[in-house]
């Protein structure tokens, strides 16, 4: 990845990223309660990894708090005046029936990026992630790793202030991982609050700034990731960090 | 056996000679099924993409009128056109019955469900993988609207061509509402109709070969979309 250069939507690390707050919310459906409720408050820099068995409502958790779904109890809110800008990197990449390059001017556009600019975004971005070489490959024929970079480029590109990644990795191989993890840290460094499932402890571990872990759709802990992996304050994580199996 | 051997090279010839009167036929056929098919487009499609968009009471009822008008028959279609601008009929003054004009009418009701609930199915289906990327991005249902076809476009280029070739291959609702009057709406159906029965073979086998030469055409070019399809988009 190349370096950083301050593009022309960047907010500034100066400004600490917004502050997300989950105040007592559950979401339930047909009765049965998915997740909650539950409260924290995500103040720290982060970045914040989700962690917890499969099924235990990482994602959905993730997608409340992005607002792809809307709590059926308590409710979820930013520090600040308004909604934060904010983007969203799926397990499997989204992506248009494009070009890659057409898929970053795409959703410069629905953004209302000015036209003049958004060419010029887009082909820094797909160089940032080392895409330049397929920027006219139409983007669903790219390799799974290439897709993945893909999405991140478009995340980058809208310079959200908070970016949500859900197991972004889990389907790639370890090059792949690695560019993934490489492109986390830099949202990161650009000042981009970052939320991320992941049920890879390894993963977590080079990550983390703190953990929220999350089991049986209980928040069971937030932790700073020192802690967390030295010793768990949950008797859920004790066991999921031991390496037993958690449900 | 002896007199359609005949029939068969005096067709070919007529095709061969570009015949005046064969070619005028076939030039009108593709006018008018061209545009109708155009319109039914530019009507069709976003009426397909907005039925997958929009959850409003009614909307089943909508999708099942739409896929059972796909099996219109054509003389039904051409009743309906022939009541509305028959003299009488509420659009009667307009004078388009028996001209080109009622004939790309005409064909655009039969087409436009086709086109309507065929793209409806794509565009769910697309919606349906790019939701959650959308809500994501911020986008409204209207801007969703033209990414969605812009992406569905080959199936669309394919819709349209199921269009076109049930457009072009129509007899009874072109025979209703032009009348089948010579150098003004007569067309490749039509007068295979017509000379069949007057017994001149030729004509109506040499518009008979043109006719199916297009529609191979068609097909041949809806395949190749396909493949295309496939490859470019993965």
């Amino acid at each position: 990845m190349s370096s950083f250069n301050v593009p022309l939507l960047a907010s500034s690390t100066l400004v600490p990223p917004p502050a997300l707050c989950f105040d007592d919310v559950a979401f339930s459906h047909e009765d049965k309660v998915l997740l909650g409720p539950c409260s924290f408050n995500l103040d720290c820099t982060g970045p914040t990894l989700v962690m917890g068995p499969n099924g235990a409502g990482k994602s959905l958790l993730l997608r409340l708090a992005h607002g792809l779904l809307s709590p059926t109890q308590g409710r979820v809110a930013w520090s600040g005046h308004k909604r934060p800008r904010q983007a969203m990197v799926f397990q499997q990449p989204v992506l248009l029936r494009r070009s890659a390059v057409a898929n970053l001017t795409h959703a410069l556009a629905v953004n209302n990026v000015p036209r003049r600019t958004r060419v010029k975004l887009a082909y820094d971005a797909l160089e940032r992630f080392g895409l330049t070489a397929c920027s006219n490959t139409p983007a669903r024929v790219l390799s799974g790793g290439e897709q993945q970079r893909l999405a991140l480029a478009r995340a980058w590109v809208l310079s959200p202030q908070v970016l949500f990644l859900d197991e972004p990795t889990s389907a790639l191989d370890p090059a792949a991982i690695k560019a993934v993890e490489a492109a986390v840290r830099e949202f990161h460094q650009r000042g981009t609050r970052i939320v991320m499932t992941t049920h890879d402890l390894h993963q977590a571990r080079r990550l983390a700034g703190d953990v929220l872990f999350v089991s049986g759709g209980k928040v069971r802990e937030h932790t700073p990731a020192e802690a967390f992996f030295d010793a768990p304050a949950s008797r859920e994580a004790q066991a999921y960090i031991a390496g037993e199996l958690v449900e | 056996m002896e007199k359609n051997n005949n029939a068969f090279d005096v067709a070919l010839s007529l095709l061969l000679n570009l015949d005046a009167s064969l070619f005028q036929i076939v030039a009108l056929s593709l006018q008018v099924s061209i545009l109708a098919v155009l319109i039914a487009a530019v009507l069709g499609f976003p009426l397909g993409a907005a039925v997958a968009l929009w959850r409003f009471p009614g909307r089943g009822a909508m999708i099942v009128l739409l896929n059972a008008l796909m099996g219109l028959p054509p003389v039904v279609a051409g009743l309906m056109v022939y009541l509305l601008l028959s003299r009488a009929g509420p659009l009667g003054e307009w004078g388009l019955l028996f001209t080109p004009g009622a004939m790309v009418i005409a064909q655009v009701v039969l087409v436009l469900p086709i086109l309507a609930a065929l793209s409806r199915q794509k565009v769910e289906e697309l919606l349906g993988e790019y939701r959650e990327q959308f809500i994501s991005l911020g986008m409204s249902r209207p801007r969703m609207m033209p990414t969605l076809l812009w992406d569905a476009r080959f199936a669309l280029l394919t819709i349209l061509l199921a269009g076109f070739g049930r457009a072009s291959a129509e007899v009874g609702a072109v025979m209703m509402v032009g009348g089948n009057i010579e150098g003004v709406t007569r067309v490749m159906t039509t007068s295979i109709v017509l000379e069949t029965g007057k017994g001149n073979l030729p004509l109506a086998l040499g518009l008979g070969i043109v006719l199916l030469f297009l529609v191979m055409l068609i097909n041949a070019g809806a395949y190749l979309l396909g493949e295309l399809t496939r490859r470019r988009t993965g």
